[in-house]
């Protein structure tokens, strides 16, 4: 994890934020100039008033230095938060991008959330750092150099003691900070155990409740919860110390400037005004650094995330040698050349050659996780074998521009995302120009219409968050139509009646067949029912590829 | 207005048992806040006095003072923290205890959605966030401000009434001020996020689709435009919002130099004039802290509604235990005329359906998506009481046995079987926790799950992930299928036991399932496929809520109708698909 208070990457990488983090490093060293300007008058205020007199040059001199600062401190805040802005902005277009550049399968499983999140909500928690905790950081540079140069002035021996004691403030922090990571790291898998469990019992509280098991798991969460709250105390306990004791190294800290002072002052050595300013003054010398402390931890979250975000974004897409090849029209022969598939843990297909001639219907069978959708993965450009190549036409695909190759093809896959927009909008992907027949066209082919007219806008019903409101055959349909739509002389059916009942089944093996008259298909099939109409049959097995089709069947 | 209200009583009646703990934290804050303000006030008399040159002893009460002050201040604020944290902890641990068993006692069809659930995780710590970053400091700040009016009013009433009025409006106007900005700022960003969070979603989980149909470039488009857009909104409201905190800069120097006029036309001494000044100063500045509470209550809000709400809704209904407790072993249940409706005037989603399953029996449940299986599921096991007619379990009504006893009786695999973030014996003993290994073993080989077990590196001990995260859709319902089989109720339901299996693979299991199944316990098997159901000693053909079809499979499989249909069709797919096996 990046524990840096400033990421350098930042700065490289949002260029548009140099100029307000600019602004906001010159707003700090001006807020540093009037603390200095409203202490100095302030204690000429006192000076005399203690003869009862009103200086009034001094009371008017406070009353524009504190207007000084209110004004600094709304520009400050704005100019912090138009920088959080500019970031956040700047980071979620980046995020997205990299998911469009690096393709689906990059994206695909647990980091398709984890980035949602990031891009979504996670960099929200970049509000706090950047209001909160950077114009801190700023001023705990500022202000004690200015204080030291403002007590310089008036009383050298005082500046001396205030510019010997101000390190020990991060010495001391970062003594007890390195303390309280490492004890924080011990507690941090506890923590994150016993708070996931809350949350873990609260989603499978329908399970519990089916087994009984509900009432009596009310003590565990107790338990837990209370082992939880024991753990986030012994943490707490060690942070909060050390601000204890950088508050007493603070507090001694003054009064090792404040006691000669005094003295001096009994003796007549020194006037009143310049004891009231370093009085004053002193204190203001160590707050930002310990304001800084305080708020780093509150703006971790953030931190964080900026180093998720540079980080995810910041890994190359991976580069196609040389100008892109024209895309073959797709209906030309498709040949798979010892085809193998490596991931990360397994391999999805081994030495896998097939070819499929123009307009035949190849169904895929073998069990779940064998390596079928991994096929037509390859086919899609959305994997890129480990060795192998795969050629349309006699075109090797990896020089392909994968957009152009991809409009020969439709693709139906297990589960279509359905997007948070309207219906039409849903069917029409990838051609938002599609005339209105068209569309009613590829609607009446998914046999989607009656499913449409039963929607209370039509066309126009906006569907929630992925597709919510449609059941799993209705949007199986959908999908349909936008392979209709596409009308690709190459279709690829991914499983595309798993999860239906027999009914919706039913519609949408009709709909599939009229999808794949007249194409070359590729069809992998969950269920029996799929392959009546394939031309042959091949089997996938742990990623290698068996011919099912007896000899003399085979065209 | 008194929906808010409420919620903040209910926390605090929440905070009862700690109160003594939180009122002594509330006074350790006024206590750190009072004793810095006491230091300047302190060290400025005597800085001041010092001027005048005095003996040092008349200085010696002071220079102690100071001291005491200084570290005094320190210690509060460490013993305050932890004394606020510690007592607050308590308390959430026993909202969490409190929130979990109202959900855990809640039965009935009104189930809250997984979202709902979790972000009822994150409300409970708002009840934290209000104790901590809004009571607490908010009543410090408040009884700080009284007491140093109250202070400033011995030495002179003018400069008293001069702070009185600079507090009341940090401490009060301010922090109105800032609520209603917060509160717009929020109505205004919200929606954005929200869309924005939407925009997120299709981009990552759709990646595919948009890829595949080429349409990644027009959904970035849209996305760069919100984006924009929540950018710019934020930026305006930004200036807004900061304008609260300057005025607060301004108001409290405003108010010391006022107090420092006031005070010399009054003629308070000199050294007192900067007492004075000084400590109005630091008043206001604390006051000032009312203004953060007043932001983080409004965010607070909507998430202490929300845990109010449930924890204050009316105690369900606890069931009267019926006369016998429910044991293990053969059991009847009968349904006679259930007839279920989920809303007035809707069509019912079961209609008069009779079903006698007595110890032993086997009855197959099937039928189209919606025609009202796992509604019959959830009135079997008692989730759902029908509007009319009888459920029985050994001839007394199902709904006057205790809830908590009834799955040891019926029960088994039941839609959406959560696997949870713990090892694969923790998972499973949940259907018996007092299981042998042996048993472990047989549950797990009857559901197909042993050798994968066997092959795992840690065995029974294997954590799944969150959400079975880390087991493939199979191996999940395989895992949630062999703890029904270890559960072993009398009424065994499986609710559709075989999704994402493959047909030979489903028939496989199904089969071995039912053979594990003891003698004299009965299954009802909910299933949208038709293999496997020879042997059962009845199959009902469900239809928008109603029996259609009733009968052994050679019936019905004989006679036309929807099953017959079905099975022909199932028949010829799967027999070529067999047949083509290698």
């Amino acid at each position: 994890m990046n524990r840096r208070p400033f990421d350098p990457r930042l700065l490289r990488r949002v260029p548009a934020a140099r100029r307000d983090l600019a602004v906001l490093a010159a707003l700090g060293g001006l807020t540093a100039l009037v603390i200095v300007a409203q202490a100095t008058a302030l204690a000429a205020l006192l000076a005399t008033a203690i003869d009862g007199r009103l200086d009034r040059a001094a009371l008017a001199g406070f009353l524009a230095a504190v207007a000084a600062r209110a004004a600094l401190t709304w520009a400050q805040g704005t100019v912090a938060a138009r920088a959080a802005a500019t970031v956040k902005a700047a980071l979620r277009v980046e995020l997205l991008a990299a998911v469009g550049a690096h393709g689906p399968t990059w994206v695909a499983g647990q980091r398709a959330g984890q980035l949602a999140t990031l891009a979504g909500r996670g960099l929200d928690a970049l509000d706090a750092y950047f209001t909160g905790y950077l114009p801190q950081l700023v001023l705990s540079v500022t202000v004690p150099l200015a204080v030291l140069a403002r007590v310089g002035l008036a009383d050298w021996s005082s500046a001396l003691i205030i510019a010997l004691t101000i390190p020990l403030i991060p010495v001391f922090g970062a003594l007890l900070g390195w303390q309280a990571q490492a004890a924080t790291e011990r507690q941090w898998r506890r923590l994150a155990l016993l708070g996931g469990h809350f949350l873990d019992m609260v989603a499978g509280l329908a399970t519990l409740r089916a087994f009984g098991r509900a009432r009596n798991q009310v003590e565990v969460v107790r338990r837990m919860a209370d082992g939880h709250r024991a753990a986030t105390m012994r943490t707490l306990r060690i942070a909060f110390l050390s601000a204890l004791v950088l508050e007493l190294v603070a507090t001694l800290s003054v009064a090792l400037v404040a006691v000669p002072v005094g003295i001096r002052l009994l003796g007549g050595g020194l006037t009143l005004s310049t004891a009231l300013l370093v009085l004053l003054l002193t204190p203001e010398a160590y707050l930002p650094l310990r304001a800084a402390g305080s708020r780093f931890h509150a703006s971790m979250e953030g931190l964080t995330a900026l180093d998720e975000a540079l980080t995810v974004t910041a890994a190359p897409a991976a580069a196609r040698p040389g100008p892109p090849a024209p895309a073959p029209d797709g209906r030309g022969e498709i040949r798979f050349e010892g085809v193998t598939v490596e991931y990360e843990r397994t391999t999805a297909l081994r030495d896998v050659t097939l070819t499929i001639r123009p307009g035949e219907r190849i169904a895929v069978i073998g069990p779940s996780g064998a390596g079928k959708s991994t096929l037509l993965g390859v086919l899609l450009g959305f994997v890129t074998p480990t060795s192998g190549r795969v050629t349309v036409d006699g075109v090797d695909l990896a020089g392909v521009d994968p957009d152009a190759w991809r409009r020969r093809l439709a693709w139906v896959p297990q589960r279509a995302h359905l997007f948070a927009a309207s219906l039409a909008d849903n069917i029409t992907l990838g051609a938002p120009d599609t005339p209105p027949p068209a569309l009613a066209a590829a609607v009446r082919d998914a046999a989607l219409d009656e499913v449409v007219a039963a929607l209370p806008d039509g066309l126009d019903t906006v569907l929630g968050e992925r597709g919510h409101g449609l059941s799993s055959g209705q949007r199986q349909r959908v999908a349909l139509a936008r392979a209709f739509l596409r009308d690709a002389p190459v279709v690829l059916l991914d499983e595309p009646t798993a999860r239906l009942d027999s009914a919706s089944e039913a519609v949408v093996l009709d709909a599939t067949r009229r999808l794949v008259a007249g194409r070359t298909a590729l069809l992998v099939a969950h269920r029996p029912a799929l392959l009546a109409d394939a031309d042959r049959i091949i089997r996938i097995e742990d990623g290698r590829l068996t011919e099912l089709t007896p000899a003399g069947v085979r065209p | 207005m008194t929906g808010r209200a409420s919620a903040e009583r209910a926390v605090l009646r929440l905070a009862r048992p700690y109160l003594g703990r939180l009122v002594g934290a509330g006074l350790l804050a006024t206590a750190t806040e009072l004793a810095g303000l006491a230091l300047m006030a302190t060290a400025t008399w005597l800085l001041m006095s010092a001027a005048g040159q005095p003996p040092l002893d008349r200085l010696t009460v002071a220079i102690v003072a100071v001291r005491a002050l200084a570290i005094g201040r320190g210690v509060f604020r460490y013993t305050e923290r932890l004394a606020g944290h510690d007592a607050v902890l308590r308390m959430i641990t026993d909202v969490r205890a409190r929130v979990f068993a109202t959900l855990a006692a809640d039965r009935g069809p009104a189930r809250r959605s997984g979202d709902t659930l979790s972000r009822l995780v994150s409300d409970v710590e708002a009840v934290q966030d209000l104790l901590l970053r809004v009571l607490v400091p908010g009543a410090a700040a408040a009884l700080v401000g009284v007491l140093a009016v109250a202070g400033t009013a011995l030495v002179s009433v003018p400069a008293a009434g001069v702070l009185a009025a600079g507090l009341l409006l940090a401490g009060v106007v301010l922090p109105l001020l800032a609520t209603r900005l917060t509160r717009r700022t929020a109505d205004q960003v919200a929606p954005l996020r929200g869309a924005l969070a939407g925009d997120a979603v299709d981009l990552t989980h759709g990646a595919a689709d948009l890829a595949a149909f080429g349409a990644t470039g027009t959904a970035l488009q849209a996305a760069r435009g919100r984006t924009d857009r929540l950018a710019r909104l934020e930026r305006r409201l930004a200036a807004a919002g900061f304008a609260v905190d300057a005025a607060g800069v301004l108001l409290a120097g405003v108010t010391a130099g006022a107090v420092v006029l006031v005070a010399l036309r009054a003629g308070v001494g000199g050294v007192l004039v900067g007492v004075l000044a000084v400590g109005a100063l630091s008043a206001v500045e604390i006051a000032l802290a009312l203004v953060g509470a007043a932001r983080q209550h409004t965010l607070l809000r909507a998430g202490l509604d929300r845990v109010a709400a449930l924890l204050t809704a009316p105690a369900a209904e606890v069931t009267v235990p019926g006369g016998a407790a429910v044991g293990g072993g053969p059991h009847h249940v009968r349904l006679d005329g259930v007839t279920v409706r989920y809303r007035a005037g809707a069509a019912p989603a079961l209609a008069g359906v009779d079903l006698d399953l007595p110890a032993g029996r086997r009855v197959a449940v099937v039928g189209p998506s919606g025609a009202g299986k796992s509604t019959l599921t959830a009135v079997v096991t008692g989730t759902v009481v029908p509007d009319a007619g009888r459920v029985t379990l050994d001839g007394a009504e199902l709904s006057g046995y205790p809830a908590e006893e009834l799955p040891r009786a019926i029960g088994g695999l039941l839609a959406e079987a959560y696997v949870f973030h713990a090892t694969v014996r923790e998972n499973l003993l949940l259907g018996r926790p007092d299981a042998t290994d042996e048993e472990l073993a047989a549950a797990a080989r009857a559901a197909g799950l042993l050798d994968w077990v066997r092959d795992q590196p840690h065995g029974w001990d294997t954590v799944v992930g969150e959400e079975g995260g880390q087991l493939s859709g199979g191996q999940r319902q395989r895992l949630a299928l062999a703890r029904a089989v270890l559960a072993a109720p009398g009424v065994l339901v499986l609710d559709e036991p075989t999704e994402g299996l493959d047909p030979a693979a489903a028939d496989a299991v199904l089969a071995s399932v039912l053979d594990a199944t003891p003698a004299g316990h009965s299954v009802l098997l909910i299933s949208h496929r038709l293999s496997g159901l020879a042997g059962f000693d009845e199959i009902v053909v469900l239809d928008a809520g109603r029996v259609v079809q009733r009968g052994r499979h050679a019936d019905l499989a004989a006679s036309a109708g929807w099953y017959r249909d079905q099975w022909l069709l199932q028949e010829a797919a799967e027999r070529g698909y067999l047949a083509l096996r290698p």
